[in-house]
């Protein structure tokens, strides 16, 4: 091999690395039509090119321009004072790799994030260069997302909306004195400001396509934000209330969520070798689907008196359990958003049994057949059968009877009863 | 006065189409539809020979097509799926559909109808797989070549995509299963046939018809995605769902290098 493919490859492996710990890889919600038989097409639906170990999508070429950087803040691994080996791409490196992945069939396109170097500005124009290069000079329509770096000029987020299908901003730390805790050297303000800037682009972009057709795009598949859960103290509903919060003032696209992998010793954080708290982080997306498809108000899924979710079941049981007055439905008569609220019922689901019920009315067979989950879908619907599961049980009844008859992928996490015996 | 027949085509989608004209055009009582590659003679019925006429296959995709546009997308997925008998299955479908005045392709309570839906759901899921599935690499005829073996027969599923994809690169996707590749030539995909022994998979041995550079980039693609992984998250039970070890050998990122 060539001296320059071991230098890449040396990089690619620093900078891979680096950027793992975003949890983002959506390549959805862009069209962007080969129409002048260049490289790439997207039809708006992503695709997963291949799975990680650990189980993640691989869509994009996930790297950091460079790992270098200013800043300080505890939860990064890239931050100033860690010890680690540290590398730089330069432009035309990653235009090479993005294109001879792409050509490949391996990637759906580049997921560009950095470390901080010199200033937000200058680290945020070489972001835009390489998106810059890969439309103009290479005719590239793959799926590109470039991260808004924190505190760059509102000029500067301008152009990149025009090249890139995505932006992200990281909030990272869920609450205000969270983020004075572990980036003392970024202000609140820093995040938002680009936030709003690509939110009022976007919309101002959207009204002038409406006019003038030739309107460029801009940031096609929206921008999105990641939060780290388990770092600091805070509540689900800390966490979901500002997921909330940015879901309605900055249009976000997603909301993610990421178990905090410890990184580097600091007594602000949890140490090194503290499990990664995926069953709760499964829990926050379960509630994120929830108040994005399924009609749900953040208010009646966390609150004052439930501030937290139920790690034993997911958060729609959860509800339901608490609220046995909404039940039973029937399947038969039901509206899309009341069927929406059956523990078991899948929007799929849910839509099957609006198809279906058109013919005949649904059975136990039937809704079993169409692949509705009725161990825990039983308890809370009636349909064209004199047996009705439901009765007059308490909700810890239905619970306890739930758990002893599924296996939930997380179960050993929260068994209690086997430590009994063992 | 009618007698019980088995209709045996050509194996093609046009033919069974032909087929199903033929079938009600003669009001012929169907005991069986087989590929004329794995026909059997029934005891108790006669054989007749379909022969594949383009404008019935034609009047047939239309009328279907009119009644239930995501019907006739099911019925070709299903098709697909090469199952065993799916062709009487198809042909019971295409039935109930003419009989009814609605669309029935939602009618999932129907045993049938399920049936259909779900076969041309594992196709669809299939074609999926191919368009995340395939490496190509870059022989040194410049021609980005990729070999597959799906679980059914999806190449003429996935040509448009790769078609608009990579519209300035010369590529062919060949099915090792089936002996058949698509190849572009920058102008048009062309169904083709090949002399292959063997198929190129991940092995570590190199291949002559493979330069150096791609061998380089088979290389920084394993590597990626090893640095990519997240160790302390580790969950081969979803990995190995997602990814399904009989597609490994083919993907440049799980050669045990």
């Amino acid at each position: 091999m060539s001296i320059s493919f071991e230098r890449i490859k040396e990089k690619l492996n620093i900078l891979a690395d680096a950027a793992k710990y975003d949890v983002s890889c959506s390549s959805s919600g862009s069209v962007r039509k080969n129409n002048s038989n260049g490289l790439g097409d997207s039809s708006g639906m992503g695709i997963c090119h291949s799975y990680t170990e650990d189980g993640r999508c691989v869509s994009l070429l996930k790297i950091l321009l460079t790992n270098h950087c200013i800043f300080d803040c505890a939860y990064c691994v890239t931050r100033k004072s860690n010890d680690v080996q540290r590398a730089a791409f330069k432009i035309q490196e990653v235009v090479d790799l993005t294109i001879n992945f792409y050509r490949r069939n391996y990637i759906e396109g580049l997921f560009l994030s950095s470390g901080i170097f010199k200033s937000p500005d200058y680290t945020m124009e070489r972001l835009v260069a390489v998106a810059k290069k890969l439309r103009l000079e290479e005719n590239f329509n793959g799926y590109i997302h470039l991260k808004s770096i924190p505190g760059a000029s509102d000029e500067l987020m301008r152009e990149a909306g025009l090249y890139a299908d995505r932006l992200s901003v990281n909030i990272e730390v869920p609450t205000i004195s969270g983020l004075k805790l572990l980036a003392p050297d970024k202000k609140h303000e820093d995040f938002t400001k680009p936030m709003l800037k690509v939110k009022n682009e976007i919309i101002q972009y959207k009204s002038e396509k409406k006019i003038i057709k030739s309107t460029p795009k801009y940031a096609p598949a929206g921008q999105s934000t990641q939060m780290i859960v388990g770092a600091t103290g805070e509540s689900d509903k800390d966490i979901m209330y500002s997921a909330t919060h940015y879901y309605k003032n900055y249009n976000m696209k997603r909301v993610y969520y990421s178990g905090y992998v410890p990184v580097a010793e600091d007594s602000r954080l949890p140490a090194i070798g503290t499990r990664v708290p995926m069953l709760r982080e499964n829990r926050l997306y379960q509630t994120d689907w929830l108040l994005r498809f399924y009609g749900f108000g953040v208010q009646e899924i966390l609150n004052n008196d439930h501030p937290n979710l139920d790690m034993d079941v997911d958060p729609k049981l959860g509800w339901a359990l608490r609220n046995m007055e909404y039940f039973p439905i029937d399947i038969n008569k039901a509206d899309k958003n009341v069927l929406a609220r059956v523990p078991g019922l899948g929007m799929k689901s849910v839509q099957k049994i609006i198809s279906a019920r058109k013919y005949r009315k649904l059975n136990w067979e039937h809704l079993k057949k169409i692949g509705v989950a009725l161990n825990r879908a039983k308890y809370f619907i009636v349909c064209d059968s004199s047996k009705w599961e439901h009765r007059d049980m308490e909700g810890t009844k239905i619970k306890g009877l739930i758990l002893q008859n599924s296996v939930g992928k997380f179960r050993k996490e929260y068994s209690t009863q086997l430590q009994l015996f063992s | 006065m009618n007698t019980l027949k088995s209709l045996i085509y050509d194996g093609s989608f046009n033919g069974f189409l032909t087929a199903i004209f033929v079938a009600f055009d003669e009001k012929t009582r169907v005991a069986d539809i087989q590929k004329k590659s794995a026909s059997q003679s029934g005891l108790f019925s006669e054989t007749e020979s379909i022969f594949t006429q383009m404008d019935k296959a034609q009047r047939v995709w239309n009328g279907i097509d009119k009644k239930s546009h995501t019907a006739i997308q099911d019925i070709y997925f299903a098709f697909l799926s090469e199952t065993k008998g799916v062709e009487m299955l198809l042909y019971s479908y295409i039935r109930k559909m003419f009989a009814s005045t609605n669309s029935i392709s939602s009618d999932f309570s129907d045993g049938t109808v399920l049936k259909i839906s779900q076969l041309a759901r594992s196709v669809g899921r299939e074609k999926h797989r191919m368009e995340a599935f395939v490496r190509f690499q870059l022989t040194k005829d410049n021609i980005y070549f990729a070999n597959i073996e799906p679980d059914f027969d999806v190449l003429p599923l996935i040509s448009k995509h790769f078609r608009s994809r990579y519209a300035d690169q010369q590529w062919l996707i060949y099915d090792f299963k089936r002996k058949y590749g698509i190849y572009f030539d920058l102008n048009k995909v062309e169904i083709i046939t090949l002399d292959l022994d063997s198929a190129y998979t991940n092995s570590i041995n190199k291949s002559v018809h493979f330069g150096d550079e791609e061998y380089n980039y088979q290389d920084l693609w394993n590597n990626y995605f090893k640095s990519t992984n997240i160790k302390s998250r580790i969950n081969l039970k979803l990995h190995n769902q997602h990814v399904p070890k009989r597609y490994w050998k083919y993907l440049s990122e799980k050669k045990a290098v």
